[in-house]
């Protein structure tokens, strides 16, 4: 079983998304360790893009915050590095086509998988793109994770059929980011997916409270946050650890 | 399988989200391109609405002041609304109402593809919304007024380096947002696929009107072929029928800014990496961990950090040739222009001009050059009396 189905095995599963380098990499590093600590089960690690298409305005704002203060592929992989000699928890990197592409997507994937990394998920890359990706990451033993959309309809069967890891159902149209309420039926595209595939489901985009992360955790097998974690970086910067290890700890009560 | 592929470059790269929306949208050109019915509503809407065909121009005074090759104008700038985006816009705006959209949304640099699509949407009753960089809106304030008259409404994009590439970046977001009734009329030949060929089919006329035109002209096909190059839509048009003709040389002319030596450039081939952006794998100006960089161009049209991905396969066949021209050239040729033909162009298209008073005194008298002339350059004299260092705002 990879790590990432380990993730899964305990329950709902709670995966935190945070921005590398936000407000730095060291409190980048210390957060890690203080959402598993708080009971995340799988953390994602975002790598920070210049032009982030599918994010709303707070990982934007958290991508280009990073970049300004000089982080780069190489130094998040440091970090990595540093983070694995003292944990074992599941982590995927988030990221976008041209981080890994420019880097050498064969580099850039052997480097992840040798650092302990344990799956990848690229926003702007559809099932139709992945094969580039995916064969290479099948190579080094991650997984790449595939995305289903409220707008997938007909092609979830495809995506479900080679999706590894887990799947990641984007909740809402849109982009990432806080929303008031979740029309989407989540449940049937959960349904679909385990009609193909038994694999884990976990749902993203748009939660951000208890109740929300309670009812999204009822009809899948995991929750996904970001935004709402990334705003407590923007708010408290160096200071935001605890405020963070406290809400995921919230969170995860909740599912 | 991926598709819409331009040797390596093109593809689909966009979320998941999206996906569906741009098969939908293939499925429906397919379809109409081959449709009597739509091609006829189009050539009217072409002919009788936008002007066509635009002529082509023996600028003579001109050639008899550089001395070399035959220098023609092919005259996009007599086109409704002022440049070559409208080739396109009626295109795609006919065809998302077949597919029963009622909204459209756009990004735009300059203006001018925001002012088509504005237009074609007052024409045939469709919702539009455009997003513009705040930075452009400044530069072209004109345009965000006239889009606002044409009954748009008008979104400043305020993040990243607030011009080009942060509009189409919004305006992707904002089609994931909204699909079902919208249609993103996407302004070059970018994006994902279908957009690189649609836009490319829609801006073909161009170069299929020079054919006729300089045969009728001249008896024989030019000795080459010239346009400015963003994203790449004019110079596509202006090029397409011609690549098959192994003799007429293409050259694409990219915005260099204050020089491709500095990091103020939009000059893509010369400064640029392959890379994954917008939704296509092509040529990109960024840096070495894959950051788009921030470019700058006199242009707002040239400045734009991608090329399209044929553009980039031209190139990598060695196809077309892509040279630099910087913003004192072109504020040079823009003035040149003005003063020996009376013609005004748009400072894109200027970049065109530029490099064709170099190249015309290489050649022959008996050569000929077209010169796509994209567009007019009404929009960009107070930007550039400002250059020039005179006090005139709009």
């Amino acid at each position: 079983m990879s790590r990432i189905r380990e993730a899964f095995a305990h329950g709902k599963a709670f995966i935190p998304f945070i921005t590398c380098g936000d407000p730095s990499i060291e409190v980048t590093e210390k957060i890690v360790y203080a959402m598993e600590e708080a009971g995340a089960d799988l953390i994602e690690l975002g790598i920070p893009f210049s032009d982030p298409t599918a994010e709303g305005p707070v990982i934007q704002d958290a991508n280009l915050r990073a970049l300004s203060g000089g982080i780069t592929t190489d130094a998040v992989f440091e970090m990595v590095r540093r983070i694995r000699r003292n944990t074992s928890i599941p982590m995927a990197f988030m990221t976008y086509a041209n981080v890994v592409f420019s880097y050498g997507t064969e580099r850039f994937i052997r480097t992840a998988s040798e650092i302990g990394m344990d799956g990848l998920i690229l926003p702007d890359v559809p099932f139709e793109e992945k094969e580039e990706f995916d064969s290479v990451c099948r190579k080094y033993g991650l997984d790449f994770i595939s995305l289903i959309a409220p707008t997938s309809r007909d092609r979830i069967q495809m995506i479900a059929k080679e999706a590894a890891g887990f799947v990641y159902c984007v909740s809402s149209l849109g982009v990432t980011g806080v929303r008031s309420e979740i029309t989407t039926d989540v449940g049937k595209m959960v349904q679909l997916v385990k009609e193909e595939q038994d694999i884990p489901c976990a749902v993203g985009f748009g939660i951000s409270t208890e109740e929300q992360a309670g009812k999204m955790a009822e009809v899948s097998d995991g929750v996904i946050v970001g935004s709402a974690i990334v705003k407590l970086c923007g708010r408290y910067k160096e200071q935001c650890v605890p405020y963070i290890k406290e809400y995921v700890k919230k969170m995860k009560e909740a599912l | 399988m991926s598709k819409g592929r331009f040797g390596a470059h093109g593809g689909q790269y966009i979320p998941e989200t999206l996906m569906n929306a741009v098969i939908e949208l293939e499925e429906a050109y397919n379809h109409y391109k081959n449709d009597p019915e739509f091609q006829k509503e189009l050539t009217t809407l072409l002919n009788d609405y936008a002007g066509r065909p635009s002529r082509l121009y023996y600028a003579e005074h001109m050639t008899k002041d550089l001395g070399g090759a035959k220098i023609y104008l092919k005259r996009e700038d007599l086109n409704h609304t002022g440049a070559h985006k409208i080739n396109n816009v009626l295109g795609q705006v006919l065809l998302a109402k077949k597919m029963g959209k009622t909204r459209v949304i756009a990004e735009t640099g300059a203006g001018q593809h925001g002012v088509a699509t504005a237009t074609a949407a007052a024409l045939m009753g469709m919702e539009c919304e455009v997003f513009m960089g705040e930075e452009d809106t400044k530069r072209q304030a004109l345009n965000v007024y006239k889009m606002r008259l044409l009954g748009a409404r008008v979104h400043p994009v305020t993040t990243g380096t607030a011009t080009l590439k942060d509009a189409v970046s919004e305006t992707m977001r904002e089609w994931t947002n909204r699909i079902d009734d919208t249609h993103y009329v996407l302004g070059s030949v970018m994006g994902p696929h279908p957009f690189p060929t649609i836009v490319r089919d829609f801006q073909a006329v161009i170069s299929k009107e020079i054919k006729e035109q300089i045969l009728e002209a001249e008896g024989k096909l030019p000795d080459a072929v010239l346009a400015c190059v963003g994203g790449g839509s004019n110079a596509i048009g202006a090029f397409y029928h011609f690549i098959e003709e192994k003799d007429v040389r293409l050259i694409g002319c990219e915005a260099a800014g204050r020089g491709i030596h500095t990091k103020e450039t939009a000059a893509t081939i010369a400064t640029g990496k392959p890379g994954i952006f917008h939704g296509m794998k092509s040529y990109f100006c960024q840096d070495e961990y894959g950051q788009i960089a921030p470019v700058y161009s006199i242009s707002a049209g040239l400045d734009y950090p991608g090329i399209g991905p044929e553009h980039a396969d031209l190139y990598d066949k060695k196809r077309a040739e892509y040279v630099a021209v910087t913003d004192d050239e072109a504020v040079d040729a823009f003035e040149y222009l003005s003063r020996t033909e009376g013609i005004i162009p748009a400072i894109e298209s200027a970049h065109a001009v530029a490099y064709a008073m170099k190249l015309a005194k290489e050649m022959r008298p008996d050569q000929c050059i077209v010169v796509n002339l994209s567009g007019r350059g009404d929009k960009d004299c107070a930007a550039i009396a400002r250059y020039r260092g005179e006090d005139i705002y709009e």
